[in-house]
């Protein structure tokens, strides 16, 4: 039961929509079957061609798959620690 | 009846404790009641429990590996159904592993059952994606997805959709456990309609089975619920077993969205 704030400021999300949301990405995920090793050698290939242009934060990159609208994207984040200078 | 004519269906779900040997003891039993010849196939080897369901675990000889390594007969194995004259019961062997058979001797034990004059086979898919999937589905000819409404349940229940297809068992049934109108009715639960959304439109809904009671008690006594009168669970199971024999039965007009499934307990007399 929603309480007297949610209703007057927009509605939270209920459970069976966050199950439901949560389990069509897992499923494009899923789905898309993306082998590990793939994943791997596509995230040193990024890297590679990115380390010509900047200093990447290795730590901190993150290749993931993620819902688009209607499909899924290769989502990724990747922190620049500085621009090369030469 | 002629061979050609028999059905062969498997049931599965990828997670375990869905509820496919409840499913496969009612459907089967339903199925007879309506005049059916049916033999029902434990093939969850190691892990027996088709024979509890159906209250016939006292009467085993042998099982299904006596058949395939030939120290029984298939007729000799074949239980009798104590209460329903047309089922049988083939038991899975509970001293032995999933590599005891294998898919051709599953198709051959399957082919045999079909020159008995079988009208349907059906077949209790062990858990897993493994060997013990592989020998169950070996010799179906359609399969029967049983999922709950619940996250990881319907996540294994997409894989196994995916890997039926692989074995040429495309647009299987869809049967959706355990599901609780109220929960549903306060979005606390994924509806049936959303099962159906993220699963696609290869699977066909076959039938709703509320979250029952009656299931527990009923497996408890060995008497399938669908063969007692009067509780929800066993009505939805034979609406499922007349459903496959080609009638077209309304669903218990989704029980969860109208407050239907409380009505119709009222009229059936349980206090709730
Ligand atoms: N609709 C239902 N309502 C209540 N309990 C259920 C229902 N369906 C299954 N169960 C219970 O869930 C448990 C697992 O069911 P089972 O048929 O053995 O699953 P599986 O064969 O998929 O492992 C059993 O204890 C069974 O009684
Ligand atoms: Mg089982």
């Amino acid at each position: 039961m929603p309480s007297l704030f949610e209703r007057l400021f927009g509605k939270r999300e209920k459970p069976a929509e966050t199950a439901k949301n949560r389990l069509k990405l897992v499923l494009m995920h899923d789905r898309a079957d993306i082998p590990g090793p793939m994943m791997e050698q596509m995230r040193q290939e990024i890297l590679t061609v990115l380390s010509k242009y900047v200093v990447i934060d290795e730590q901190h990159l993150d290749v993931s798959i993620d819902k688009a609208d209607g499909g899924i994207a290769l989502v990724a984040s990747i922190p620049i620690v500085r621009v090369n200078a030469d | 009846m002629s061979e050609n004519n028999t059905r062969v269906i498997v049931i599965t779900s990828g997670k375990g404790g869905v509820g496919k040997t409840t499913t496969t003891a009612n459907i089967g039993t339903a199925l007879a009641n309506m005049g059916e010849k049916v033999a029902l196939l434990d093939a969850d080897i190691g892990l027996r429990n088709l024979d509890l369901a159906l209250g016939l675990e006292n009467r085993i000889v042998y099982d299904i590996v006596d058949v395939v390594e030939g120290r029984a007969k298939l007729r000799q194995a074949l239980i009798k159904d104590k209460r329903t004259q047309n089922l049988a019961l083939l038991p899975a062997a509970q001293t032995r592993d999933k590599s005891a058979v294998n898919p051709a001797q599953m198709r051959q034990l399957i082919q045999e059952l079909r020159e008995d004059g079988y009208t349907f086979i059906i077949i209790d898919c062990p858990a897993g994606i493994e060997q013990g999937f592989r020998n169950a589905t070996a010799g179906a000819t359609e399969a029967i997805v049983v999922t709950n409404p619940e996250m990881s349940s319907v996540r294994d229940a997409d894989r196994i959709i995916g890997l039926l297809e692989a074995q040429d068992l495309r647009n299987p049934y869809l049967i959706v456990n355990r599901l609780r109108p109220k929960m549903v009715k306060n979005q606390e639960m994924l509806a049936v309609e959303d099962v159906q959304d993220v699963l696609g439109s290869s699977v066909k809904l076959l039938g709703i089975i509320p979250e029952d009671e009656v299931i527990i008690t009923s497996t408890n006594k060995g008497e399938p619920a669908a063969t007692l009168e009067g509780n929800l669970a066993g009505q939805a199971y034979r609406n499922i077993a007349r459903r496959l024999r080609g009638e077209t039965v309304p669903f218990l007009d989704l029980e969860e969205k109208t407050g239907f499934l409380d009505r119709l307990k009222g009229l059936f007399g349980s206090k709730k």
